[in-house]
């Protein structure tokens, strides 16, 4: 597989939230509006480009019994740089996203992208697989958070567009739940189609 | 009272399913079931409450003592790992019964961020019941870890309950599956929208 296509498969076929429903606890709770779910998808980006690199570069050397603590250690090392360099550089988004970056820890996307490619491919084949989910993530968060925010308070990025508010349900826990099960239901649809 | 107050504050208020967001994976994983979402509400209680009340010790007698607070998410995410492993290998010498119930779910837990997420928010959050922001103490953050646990159970048992309910009607082809339980889920969380403002 060449590098681009490395690049371009996470966004659609193997999208990690909408095709393969991993990591949804940051999905649902940080995609209040466009900027916030766009912030942890980039933060997780940031995580995974670093450990699928990390990983696939010490790889070798990690006995295979030890492999999936040995991995943790390598993403909880890069979540604590993440932590301090946002509490230094962007106190207000990690204020927002508040417990979410620590939780990126335990996301499954990360394990699961170090477990299926990260350990047998090259350290620059993995910073692109890296960069291919990551950036297939950060869509897919930055469209569940301007759906909510579009509907739950009118506005875009935060430009505002009507008077007064909006469906405030989309901006509480049960919208989270709806707007990520209609976008499924599309997403499912389109791929369909496209498959015949 | 304020024990009385975390408790419905941490079972109903601030579930942490469907208001928090924190261990969606299993919810929507392992729910198809009631049996095994009942295991796994179990396995799930067991290990929150004492990773919560093991972190918390370490927190306050070894990573503040020593002024290390920022290796504070790998130390956790490594404690966690270490009794997980440990509690499977007790059970199985002194419980064979109880690890045949919840044995197949110990593994997945470790990556359940709902453990770290409560073992975290102990130690990082200031909580008000009533009174002053305070941190909790010990007492109150093993009834606060308990009582969150207990609100993952009766979420995750509602759920599975009506998932249940669900298999046997007929579904429009492309809400089969995950969207047609995310509705669902969706419909529980504006119930327990109800209880906002009960604390």
């Amino acid at each position: 597989m060449g590098k681009i296509q490395l690049i371009t498969k996470g966004f659609v076929k193997e999208n990690p939230t909408f095709s393969l429903l991993l990591g949804m606890c940051p999905t649902l709770a940080t995609t209040t509006s466009a900027i916030n779910g766009m912030s942890m998808g980039l933060a997780t980006v940031f995580v995974l480009v670093l450990s699928n690199m990390a990983i696939s570069a010490t790889a070798p050397y990690i006995p295979d019994k030890v492999r999936i603590p040995a991995y943790i250690v390598i993403i909880a090392a890069f979540v604590t740089i993440l932590q301090l360099v946002m509490q230094a550089f962007t106190p207000d988004i990690y204020e927002t996203l508040g417990l979410f970056i620590p939780l990126i820890v335990v996301n499954c996307i990360v394990l699961g992208r170090a477990e299926a490619f990260a350990n047998k491919n090259s350290v620059v084949d993995s910073a692109c697989d890296g960069i291919g989910i990551g950036i297939g993530f950060t869509f897919a968060l930055t469209l569940l958070g301007l759906v909510r925010e579009i509907l739950g308070s009118g506005s875009a990025f935060g430009y505002k567009f009507i008077t007064g508010d909006g469906i405030l349900v989309f901006v509480l826990a049960p919208g989270a739940f709806m707007a990520l099960a209609y976008l499924i239901v599309l997403f499912k649809k389109v791929t369909a189609k496209k498959g015949e | 009272m304020e024990y009385i107050l975390i408790i419905i504050s941490a079972i109903f208020v601030n579930n942490i399913l469907l208001s928090q967001f924190m261990g969606i994976c299993p919810f929507l994983g392992v729910s198809n079931k009631l049996s095994t979402a009942v295991g796994m509400s179990g396995a799930v209680c067991f290990v929150i409450t004492l990773a919560t009340l093991v972190t918390y010790l370490f927190q306050y007698y070894v990573l503040v003592p020593l002024h290390i607070e920022f290796m504070q998410t790998i130390a956790f995410i490594l404690i966690i790992a270490a009794l997980v492993q440990m509690v499977e290998i007790v059970l199985k010498k002194v419980s064979p019964a109880l690890y045949q119930a919840l044995g197949i779910f110990l593994p997945l837990i470790t990556t359940n961020c709902a453990v770290l997420g409560v073992a975290l928010m102990v130690v990082t959050n200031e909580f008000s019941y009533g009174g002053e922001p305070h941190m909790l103490n010990l007492a109150e953050s093993i009834v606060f870890a308990f009582a969150t646990s207990l609100g993952f159970g009766l979420a995750m048992i509602l759920f599975a309950g009506l998932r249940e309910q669900i298999a046997l009607n007929k579904v429009p082809k492309p809400f089969q599956g995950i969207p047609i339980a995310l509705v669902t889920a969706s419909i529980l969380a504006m119930a327990f929208m109800g209880f906002s403002g009960l604390v």
